[in-house]
This record gives structure tokens, sequence and C-alpha cells, in this order.
């Protein structure tokens, strides 16, 4: 029963685990909101060079 | 700096909305709150400080636009005229054209209520103290934003955290008063902050405009 | 180039972290298992002063020397404070339920945590209040910087005040003496968090810069090496 005990957290599960998840999400939207601008305004630049290149 | 408070006295509409909108605020809070003078004394002290950070931030827009409008700031950037010396100048007209009769005012509303006149007076010196130093931080935050759109919003959001300080330190002096205890390190701490306002805030006011006219 | 680099060994770290803040530390003996909210709590607040610090600081030396990658480099760091401090708040609120029994007390560090996450977001409106990126990063340095020195002032009359309602309480966040099995996590969890910090805060100055220069030579061609390439 040692996981269980281990998500039990003590009787803290909500908050141990509501402030881990947090965290969690807040990390992965930084890591993939850049992401996701950097190859949007790439694919933009590419776009405009093709338009200037015809 | 003459200029500008004769220009402003022909301006005089503009002038008194300040003082009024400070004036029509401070009388909201008993209808808030009800008529218990116990309660009022307590809550006075806040009610007017937060009045004052609100009017100096209404008021503040006034001090470049017209200059900004007119474009004199870029003429007297490219005349050489040091520019830190017409900032300063600015900024003691507004606080003698916003500040000082706000105290006035202050004090006469907190007269008139029946606040207890020890503490009058320390109310009075945190506001001496305190409000040339929200016109100082302002005009900084005043020359970032000037002629932008939703400047005035802006203004709001990147100055009332500057403020804050000011704030807290005008409020325990004026809570250790009531409380019957000594209010010379808060007054010590904000004499600090104006000095250092008004050391600082003249040179990044200067730098500011001339990074927006850049 | 140095990215993936950065973010294998954040990944490595912040895996180390979370084992050892979340197994291998023994249960405090007083807030039992709910202080190892710890390992996230206290890295986020370290980090959303450092970043601010670190934000001011590049501002500054833009503002000096024109230097643009210090400009480009202060406005990445922007967002990464503000979720650095959203997260401190958040996580201090979760902790302060179940050791103070409600959501929010108005704790000095609480408090001036939440000043700075006002700092940061007009910062933020400020940035991108400007069409023109250069006076935009010129005009937010002057903002950092003066918020830069407000900094410890805040944090000072926010102490003084809070000290002066509370009675001087012993926040129970600041443990005074905190054992090594639990202290070395969270310097894993801190560096994890910094590496994390620095990688991102790459990704978005490139992409900066890329949108920045996109009429300059070389992005030009980069793009069309690329684009041969694919």
């Amino acid at each position: 029963m040692v996981v269980q005990e281990f998500f039990h957290m003590g009787g803290y599960a909500f908050y141990v685990w509501t402030s881990y998840a947090l965290t969690a999400v807040v990390l992965i939207f930084n890591v993939v909101q850049p992401l996701i601008r950097k190859r949007k305004s790439k694919r933009d630049l590419i776009m405009r060079l093709r338009r200037n290149l015809r | 700096m003459w200029r500008d408070i004769i220009l402003a006295f022909r301006h005089r509409a503009e002038l008194f909305n300040p003082l009024i909108f400070f004036t029509m605020v401070i009388v909201l809070f008993p209808f808030a709150f009800g008529s218990d003078i116990g309660l009022l004394n307590r809550v006075m002290p806040g009610t007017i400080w937060i009045t004052a950070l609100l009017a100096t931030n209404l008021s503040l827009e006034g001090i470049f636009r017209s200059d900004f409008d007119d474009g004199s700031i870029e003429q007297i950037i490219l005349s050489g005229y040091p520019l830190t010396l017409l900032v300063i100048a600015k900024i003691t007209a507004h606080w003698c054209l916003t500040g000082l009769p706000l105290i006035i005012i202050a004090m006469f509303t907190a007269f008139l209520l029946s606040f207890p006149e020890h503490v009058l007076q320390t109310l009075f010196f945190t506001l001496l103290l305190g409000t040339p130093v929200l016109s100082l931080i302002g005009a900084v935050a005043v020359a970032l934003t000037i002629g932008l759109r939703s400047g005035g919003m802006l203004l709001s959001l990147i100055i009332l955290p500057l403020y804050m300080p000011i704030l807290i330190f005008a409020m325990l002096a004026v809570e250790n008063k009531m409380a019957g205890m000594s209010v010379d390190a808060e007054l010590y701490f904000l004499s600090g902050m104006l000095v250092l306002a008004m050391t600082l805030a003249p040179l990044a006011t200067a730098s500011s405009l001339r990074i927006r006219m850049s | 180039m140095l990215t993936p680099w950065l973010s294998w060994i954040c990944a490595l770290l912040l895996i180390a972290g979370l084992y050892g803040g979340l197994i291998y530390a023994p249960p405090d003996y007083q807030q039992g298992e709910s202080f190892r909210i710890i390992y996230v709590h206290v890295p986020s607040a370290w980090m959303s002063m450092f970043v601010y610090v670190l934000m001011a600081t590049a501002g500054g030396v833009g503002l000096i020397w024109h230097i643009k990658i210090a400009e480009v480099f202060a406005k990445s760091c922007a967002p990464l404070g503000a979720s650095f401090t959203f997260l401190a708040l958040a996580t201090g609120s979760l902790w302060g339920k179940p050791m103070w029994g409600t959501w929010w007390v108005w704790d000095a560090r609480l408090t001036s945590e939440l000043i700075l996450l006002f700092l940061y977001l007009g910062y933020m409106a400020l940035q991108s209040a400007f069409d023109d990126r250069r006076v935009a990063a010129r005009a937010s340095a002057v903002l950092a910087l003066v918020g830069l020195i407000n900094i410890p002032i805040i944090h000072y009359s926010v102490e003084w005040w809070s000290t002066l309602h509370q009675g001087a309480t012993v926040t129970k966040l600041d443990a005074p003496s905190i054992h090594i099995d639990m202290l070395i996590p969270l310097l894993i969890m801190a560096l994890a968090f910094k590496l994390y910090f620095f990688t991102i805060v790459l990704i978005r100055s490139r992409t900066e810069i890329l949108e920045y220069e996109c009429n300059s030579k070389w992005v030009s061609d980069l793009l069309n090496e690329t684009e041969v390439s694919k």
C-alpha cells in the first residue's frame, strides 16, 4: 500500500497535488507557447520570403 | 513653471476637477460605511490617502499632455535646453496645482468631520511628505505612457504598485499616532523616499521623454 | 545549439528533484507531508525575484549601451517571471490553507510577492502598448529599473506593516533550520527551475530576434538554407 500512501500525502493530497499540477501546467505552457510562436513566426517569414522571390 | 501655473489657472475647470473628484469620493465613504463617527474616524485617513492616490493618478496625464500634443517637448529636446530642469519645473507645478490644494481640502474635510486633532497633524505631515513623491513617481510613468492608446488605464496599472509603500508608511504613521506611539520612524522613512524620488525621478522622467521622442 | 543540452540537464534535474522532494525527503515532523509543496513553492519564489533583477539589469544594459540582445532578453524574461510569481503565490496559498487555515494571509512575503506580480503585469502591459519594438524595450527598461529600486522599499514596508498588524507571527514558511535530506532536493529543484528559465528564455529570445530582424540579410539566408534542406 506504499503507492496509495504516496498519493494520499498524509491527508494533504489535495493541496500537494494541486500545487504540483498547477506548477506542471504553468511550466508546460511556458514551454509550448514559445515553441508554437517560434514555428508560426518562422512560417510567416518563409511565406514572406517566397512572396518576395516571386 | 510659472507659465504652467498661469496656464492651469486659465483652464480653471481642469484645475478644479481633481479636487472636486477628491471631495466627492471622500463624501461617498460615509454613505458606504454609515455615519458612525467612531468608524468613520478609523477609516478616514485611509480614505483620504486612497482618494489622494486616485486623484493624483487622474490628474497626472495633464503634466505633459499639452506640451506633448503641440510638440514643444520635442522642440526643447532639440534645442539642447536641459530637459531635467523642465521636468522638475513641470512636476513642481503639478504638485502645487494638485498636491497642495488636495492637502488643504483633506485637512478641511477631516477637520469638519471632527477628526482628532493630534492625529490630524500626523496626517498632514504624511500628506506633505507623500504627495510630492506621488507626483514625482507619477511623472516617470506619465512620460512612459503619454500618447499611447489606453494610456490612462496603463498608467494606473504601472503606477499603483509603485505607490504602495508610500501608502503603507503613511497609514502606519497615522495608526501609530492613534495608538499614541511615536511616528518619527515612519516620517523619516517617508522623507527618505521623498529625497530618493527627488533625485532619481526627474532624471528618469527626462530619459523616458527622450526615449519616447526618439 | 545550447538549448537541447540545457533542456536535457534541466529535465534530469527536475526528475531528480521531484524524486528527492516527493519520495526521498522524510515528512516534516510538524507539517507532515504538506511541506512537500516547498519544492515547487520556494524555487518559484526565488526565481520570481531573480528574474526581475535579471530583467531590470538586462533592460538597463540595453538602455545604456544600446545592446539589442539585452533588450530582447529582458523582454523574454517578463512572462516567465510573471509565471513564477504566479506559481509562488498559488502554491503559497495552497500551502497556507492547511497550515494557516485560510487561503490568503496578509503575510509580508505573500503580499510583496503579489505586488511583484503587479509590477510584472505592468511591465508586460507597457511592453505591449508600443508598436515600435525599440521604443517598447527602452521604455519598459526604465519602468523595470524604477521597479527594481522600489522592490526593497516595498519589501521593507510590507514587512513592517505586517508585523504591526499581526503582532509578529512567526511564519511557518521560514523553517529556521532545515534537514539536510530536505535541503538537497530543494536545491536541485531550484537549479532545475533556473535551467528551465534559461532554456525558455533562449527560445523566446531567438524567436524575438527572428521577428525583429525579419528584414535583414542573415535571416533570409538562414531561412533559405532551412527551406532547401527540407
